[in-house]
């Protein structure tokens, strides 16, 4: 736990100063994450499930709690109460709508995609992939 | 000597520690209800946790940034968890890799959806030039979010609330929208809450699938760099 936590916090540490350096318009923790990433590939290259426990388990533990870790941002609204009295139907329903929107053409625009590209002969990915066969009866 | 209950409520109100234990014990109480619902996805813990604190921070004439001091430990983790997502997406890689496709044109068609149907919507219902610049952006993660709207005139701690609505919008809407058309692919729910409602979408496809969380996960660090590159853009065809 406190050795994932280390290397995480110095993955972030890294991201955040190569995200000022660059002057890029990333996050840092976006580019911890992929500097991680490179990291685990380098040293555990093509094995998928080689990801240790100590680090697997405080990143499950983290990430289950994810929604946890936006609350403080959320109660930020009460800052806009104002303008949310004034505007609410139009940014509600702008937020409702769009949303709706852009989930439906999201999956809808994958799913056609997927549908060209995927091969049959993925192997084992196949067997829980987006295509069962017919009659599978899930 | 015994302190009366007005002097220990103005030390705890001041110090951090009251308003981090109340928001664990709010999003605790969040997702109890969450848990009693039977898992149903309107009774969402980040809303009711929200809606508890508003409250309480309202009824006492807390501020803001009184009640940040406090929170911000749990603000802070946000960045290690973002790094953490790193190892399901190790876990899932191959899957990633063959699906390139797939996911590009999910983000450009996505993207492109939430920041177009948000400003149609909002500016033909009269909201002001300022509520839509902070509108833009609101489909991507906090910080990048933020930063967009600063730079394209917009008000940044207003698009902070618009992000964290929208994450919670999609986080309800996801699962009964999907189950509704049977559509069954993981990757593309997954895919598409991340393009529609960042980290926030993210964490309930965790709750609900890991292949799911793994792909919302790379939508929404994909989201953030498009939306930053063209919002600026779209907005530029604003009239006014």
């Amino acid at each position: 736990m406190l050795k994932a936590l280390t290397l995480l916090l110095v993955c972030q540490l890294l991201g955040e100063t190569a995200a000022r350096a660059l002057g890029a318009p990333i996050p840092g923790p976006v580019l911890g994450m992929a500097l991680l990433l490179a990291a685990l590939l380098l040293r555990y290259r093509g094995r998928a499930d080689a990801a240790p426990d100590w680090l697997g388990g405080t990143a499950d533990g983290l990430l289950k709690h994810l929604s946890l870790l936006f609350v403080p941002a959320s109660v930020g609204v009460v800052q806009h109460l104002d303008r949310l009295s004034n505007e609410g139907a139009a940014i509600g329903l702008a937020l409702l709508l769009s949303t709706l929107a852009a989930l439906a053409v999201g999956a809808a625009t994958f799913s056609a995609v997927a549908r060209l590209t995927d091969r049959p002969a993925v192997g084992p990915e196949r067997k829980d992939g987006p295509t069962p066969p017919p009659g599978d009866g899930a | 000597m015994i302190a009366g209950a007005d002097d220990i409520w103005v030390y705890l109100s001041q110090a951090p520690l009251f308003w981090l234990t109340a928001t664990l014990v709010a999003y605790g109480a969040g997702h109890w209800c969450y848990e009693r619902s039977g898992g149903n996805p309107i009774v969402n813990p980040v809303a009711i946790a929200a809606a508890l604190l508003i409250g309480l921070l309202t009824a006492t004439g807390t501020p803001y940034a009184v009640y940040f001091d406090g929170a911000q430990f749990v603000h802070f983790m946000l960045g290690p968890a973002t790094v953490a997502l790193a190892v399901p997406l190790f876990r899932h890689l191959p899957r990633v890799k063959a699906t390139l496709l797939p996911m590009l044109a999910a983000l450009v068609a996505g993207a492109a959806t939430a920041v177009g149907v948000a400003l149609v919507v909002a500016g033909l219902m009269g909201a002001s030039r300022e509520t839509l610049l902070s509108l833009a952006p609101k489909s991507v993660t906090t910080p990048i979010a933020m930063g967009v709207a600063e730079s394209i005139g917009g008000l940044p701690s207003l698009t902070a609330s618009l992000v964290v609505a929208t994450g919670i919008i999609g986080a309800i809407l996801v699962t009964p929208l999907f189950n509704g058309v049977g559509l069954k692919d993981w990757r593309a729910r997954g895919f598409a809450v991340g393009v529609a409602a960042h980290g926030l979408g993210a964490a309930r496809a965790f709750q609900v699938n890991q292949i799911a969380g793994v792909f919302a996960a790379i939508a929404m660090g994909l989201n953030g760099l498009v939306t930053a590159l063209v919002a600026p853009l779209i907005v530029h065809f604003l009239p006014g």
